[in-house]
């Protein structure tokens, strides 16, 4: 019984030092490090959107004398920390309509930041010695017809094709069953897998199809064809099991934390003048992935060779 | 682990007998049973998979609940008042501990690491080398050009490990001390222990905020079953003789347990906290998910440019912090209850005060020279990493004909048998053999497993998942146990392999992902691979081990009758280390259980994918049904392989 009542004593007196310590607790945490000087970025996994990251924060940095706190963390979650204030911007976003009208809409808490410049396409692709050799196959109607060179160990029958992180937004289970291809899809679960398979297929001159996109940086290494979907129309994916069409041309967005965006001053700014183009992305973009250069490193060697390009996005004295 | 010590020898005739005596009673109830249920199924339900009248959505209340949260967390009191005031006190516990190895220079880290270490290993040439160990492996850490991740990384485990060891240590308590809280916390500790981190970070991260509080609190959740486990068993074993001594000495409960019992469980308690280490250190990738940087961070970003070798360089500092802890906590144990030998300058205070001195003098030092690594005594090992990495994937081409045979062979018959035969079918399969091989309450915990996996609407993915665990957990034991054996019987094998079983145990998988995906494909072999990997340490250790406590009397007298060394392996060793091979079994399945998830990262797809899918997408319901899924697998697993434990234990 002793052991009890001890037990009691202590979980009291620590509820009470708990209670007594404080009252209600700092929703946004003040940054001591930097103090109004402090931007935060999030850096997503994949490498357009690190160099994005890469550049403004160099700028941010050394033009405009900001500290730059980046962190990484999944895209979903990277919108959550937005709308609390953990972070202060996202500079690539290819579309979360569920986030936008849960923080943009009806909350407020997060912002438009503009457009990036860079538009983003996904789309079936398969390889150009591939599409060469067979130039009718970048038609879908075509595709039953090669299914058998797609054929892998875990498609059985059917074609493989090959699919990405359980991140991305695809149309694909649905599009094979609404244009009746004798296709079957296979999910990699991650960026790294679907990559290294990519370039694997690519180095022994094997057949593929897969769900890929544009601007990426792998482009560049292994030349790729887009397969020819039913042509899109606004409206034509609003029912996710009726979806018959390609996927869209999304215009990348920039999204802002709203006091951020407000009170954030010269920085806040400059992130709403940041914008580039696909190609000036995609040089960033090989330097990190291709020549394995660090990002910082390789935001550095671009901004020194392109001053006019970003001396544009500064703030106005 | 002194189960295995303890097995009875002499009564195994008897038992066996009445075993079989059981067991053809049992099958003589089963194949009654089968001949009336059987017709009925087919008569009722006919064939095919898990009916969706009987299945119940539960995505839909946790999709609200996690809407409530996001809706809330702001103004609502439970917030404000505390669950926010735990993710500040965590974060700012990390940045205080972090902050402190920033300030104390590389100098005075490297000195910290390796004087502790020689104070816990004791002096003479064990203490020495455990030294040398902390030395090379903060030494490696700086030459990598890691030194910073590493503190990052170290400040998050040293809170984590904190936080775990005191709750582990109060469940332990409670279950050490009152038998029917031990059976009830049971479950709720292989739950933590089985249930996919990925499931819960998102919760845990929409509650308490991005970066470290979620990253430290799923930790924690992961890393205290084995302190609470090991706690509870060092209380229960406590020697009887030493308690009933006590208490007739009129001490109190209370007293009791400060001063007998906890000293007896003292050593049970420091292996607790090395299984705690080495498992909150597995976390630290997944922390690095919800953007707790460190080590984890390194390794997660060189995945995104396809980079092994900068994975590698990341992923080898984590090996050698468990390393070092590992062996530095080992000694340690190794020496409660030695005597110390006389007084002297090197022992007892002033020995800690020689450790407290020398890492301040290096901090003073160090501090001169910089704080943080010198940029000049870094290595960059990612080229020839790569290097060497493409020239394997190139030359080995028979591993993906050999992964491609074994999906169409074994992977793709096995999944496809499970899900031909008719639901009701499965159940009746898995109460049959859970009841052959243990009770009644087996049997149905184990159909009541299988049964919850039906209802929450996952079971033809389930069934994709288990067999993918099956081939895996098969070659697991098959690889697992015949290396037990070599090791066994080879002292110098197992030394010369204890490096590597250590690397593939604490090699965060994410490393690996790559070379296995270039080697053996997006398929589901690549994920059986993972599993195998990362599952086989344990099942040779536990087997080695296991073998060497085999009475020695009992094989000297198996000699002395003329038994080859064969057959004293067949029909004495193996036999008698059945104990050890069973717990090899339950922790073959725990530990498959625990990549399936990152088996969805490579092409596994099924529950593991849903797992991933559901932390990145924000989908709540879908990532928690499928992990719940995970760990009804393991119970049904657990059930059916684990018998006799139970019953002589």
């Amino acid at each position: 019984m002793r052991i009890v009542r001890t037990t009691t004593a202590v979980i009291g007196a620590l509820g009470v030092l708990t209670l007594s310590a404080c009252g209600a607790a700092e929703t946004g945490k003040k940054d001591a490090v930097g103090g109004d000087k402090t931007v935060k970025l999030t850096v997503p996994s994949w490498v357009g959107a690190q160099a994005n990251t890469a550049v403004a924060a160099h700028i941010l940095k050394n033009e405009l004398g900001y500290t730059v706190k980046t962190q990484q963390m999944g895209e979903v979650l990277a919108w959550d920390a937005l709308s609390k204030g953990d972070i202060d911007a996202i500079m690539e976003d290819w579309g979360h309509p569920k986030e936008e009208k849960q923080y943009v809409t009806t909350k407020k808490t997060v912002v438009k930041g503009g457009d990036l410049g860079v538009t983003g396409h996904i789309g079936w692709f398969v390889p150009k010695y591939f599409a060469d050799k067979h130039p009718d196959v970048t038609d879908y109607k075509n595709l039953n017809k090669y299914a058998k060179d797609f054929k892998t160990g875990e498609s059985g029958d059917k074609g493989e094709i090959l699919e990405g992180s359980p991140d991305y937004v695809t149309n694909d289970d649905a599009l094979i069953n609404n244009l009746k291809l004798n296709l079957k899809t296979n999910y990699s679960g991650s960026e790294a897998a679907q990559i290294t398979a990519i370039k694997k297929y690519a180095k022994e001159q094997k057949p593929f199809l897969t769900y890929w996109w544009t601007p990426q940086w792998l482009n560049e290494q292994v030349d790729m064809v887009e397969v020819k979907l039913p042509e899109y129309k606004t409206g034509c994916d609003a029912d996710p099991k009726k979806i018959a069409c390609a996927y869209p041309n999304t215009p990348l967005q920039k999204y802002f934390n709203a006091d951020f965006a407000k009170n954030g001053g010269k920085a806040a700014e400059f992130l709403k003048n940041f914008k580039w183009t696909t190609e000036q992305q995609n040089q960033v973009a090989l330097m990190i992935a291709g020549e394995k250069m660090s990002p910082e490193a390789a935001a550095e060697k671009w901004v020194k060779e392109n001053e006019a390009t970003w001396k544009a996005w500064l703030p106005k004295k | 682990m002194t189960a295995v010590a303890t097995a009875p020898t002499k009564e195994t005739p008897a038992l066996r007998a009445l075993l079989k005596n059981r067991v053809q009673r049992k099958l003589l109830a089963l194949s009654v049973a089968a001949l009336v249920l059987v017709p009925l199924g087919i008569a009722l339900w006919g064939s095919g998979s898990w009916p969706t009248g009987l299945t119940v959505d539960v995505s839909g209340p946790l999709d609200d609940a996690n809407q409530w949260v996001i809706d809330n967390r702001d103004t609502h009191p439970l917030f404000l008042y505390f669950l926010l005031h735990l993710s500040n006190t965590a974060t700012d516990a990390v940045d205080a501990v972090y902050g402190f190895l920033d300030s104390m220079g590389w100098l005075g880290v490297l000195a910290a690491g390796v004087l502790f270490a020689w104070r816990a290993a004791g002096l003479g040439r064990r203490g020495i080398k455990v030294a040398a160990t902390a030395f090379g492996a903060f030494a490696v850490c700086g030459l990598l050009g890691m030194w910073d991740a590493t503190l990052i990384t170290i400040a998050l485990m040293v809170v984590s490990v904190a936080v775990a060891a005191l709750l582990g240590v109060l469940i332990g308590l409670a279950a050490g001390l009152f038998g029917r809280v031990d059976r009830a916390l049971r479950p709720v500790l292989d739950t933590m222990q089985v249930l996919p981190a990925f499931a819960y970070l998102l919760p845990f991260v929409l509650v308490f905020g991005t970066g470290t509080p979620a990253a430290l609190f799923c930790t924690v959740i992961y890393a205290a079953p084995p302190m609470a486990r090991l706690t509870a068993l060092g209380l229960r074993g406590a020697d009887p003789a030493v308690l009933e001594a006590s208490a007739s000495l009129g001490a109190s409960g209370w007293q009791r347990l400060r001063t007998a019992r906890l000293p007896l469980a003292r050593k049970q308690m420091l292996l607790g906290l090395n299984q705690t280490i080495m498992m909150a250190l597995s976390m630290v990738v997944i922390a690095a998910l919800v953007g707790a940087g460190g080590l984890g961070e390194a390794v997660y970003s060189a995945l995104s440019t396809v980079d092994v070798g900068k994975a590698l360089a990341a992923g080898v500092p984590i090996v050698l912090i468990a390393v070092w802890l590992d062996r530095t906590t080992a000694a340690a144990g190794d020496r409660i209850g030695e005597s110390t030998p006389g007084g002297g300058l090197l022992h007892g205070r002033s020995a800690w005060a020689l450790v407290l001195g020398g890492v301040v003098a290096a901090a003073a030092a160090g501090l001169a020279l910089g704080r943080t690594w010198p940029q000049g005594w870094t290595y960059d090992i990612s080229s020839p990493v790569n290097k060497a990495q493409e020239w394997i994937t190139e030359n080995l081409t028979f591993t993906e004909i050999l992964s491609r045979e074994f999906t169409l062979w074994i992977l793709n018959p096995l999944r496809d048998a499970l899900v031909w035969l008719p639901w009701w079918s499965l159940l009746l399969l898995v109460a049959a053999v859970a009841w052959l091989v243990g009770t009644w309450a087996t049997a149905l915990t184990a159909t009541l497993s299988m049964g919850a996996i039906g209802v929450l609407g996952v079971w033809g993915k389930s069934l994709d998942t288990l067999s993918q665990v099956l081939a895996a957990l098969v070659l697991t034991l098959a690889l697992g146990v015949l290396a037990g054996i070599f090791c066994a019987r080879a002292g110098r094998l197992e030394r010369w392999l204890r490096p590597v079983l250590d690397a593939m145990q604490t090699m965060p998988q994410f490393v690996y992902l790559i070379p296995v995906v270039a080697l053996f494909g997006v398929t589901r072999a690549s994920a059986i691979i993972a599993a195998v990997v990362y599952a086989l340490p344990a099942v040779v250790r536990i087997t080695t081990q296991g073998l060497r406590e085999v009475d020695p009397a009992a094989l000297e007298a198996s000699r002395s009758l003329g038994a080859s060394t064969r057959q004293q392996l067949l029909q004495v060793q193996l036999p008698l280390a059945r104990p050890a091979l069973q717990l090899a079994v339950n922790q073959g399945v725990v530990l498959v259980l625990a990549v399936v998830v990152v088996g969805g990262l490579v092409g596994g797809g099924a529950l593991g994918y849903d797992v991933v899918k559901g932390l990145s997408r924000g989908e709540m319901g879908l990532g928690m049904t499928a992990g719940v899924a995970i760990v009804c697998l393991g119970l049904v697993l657990d059930r059916i392989t684990q018998p006799a434990t139970r019953k002589t234990g």
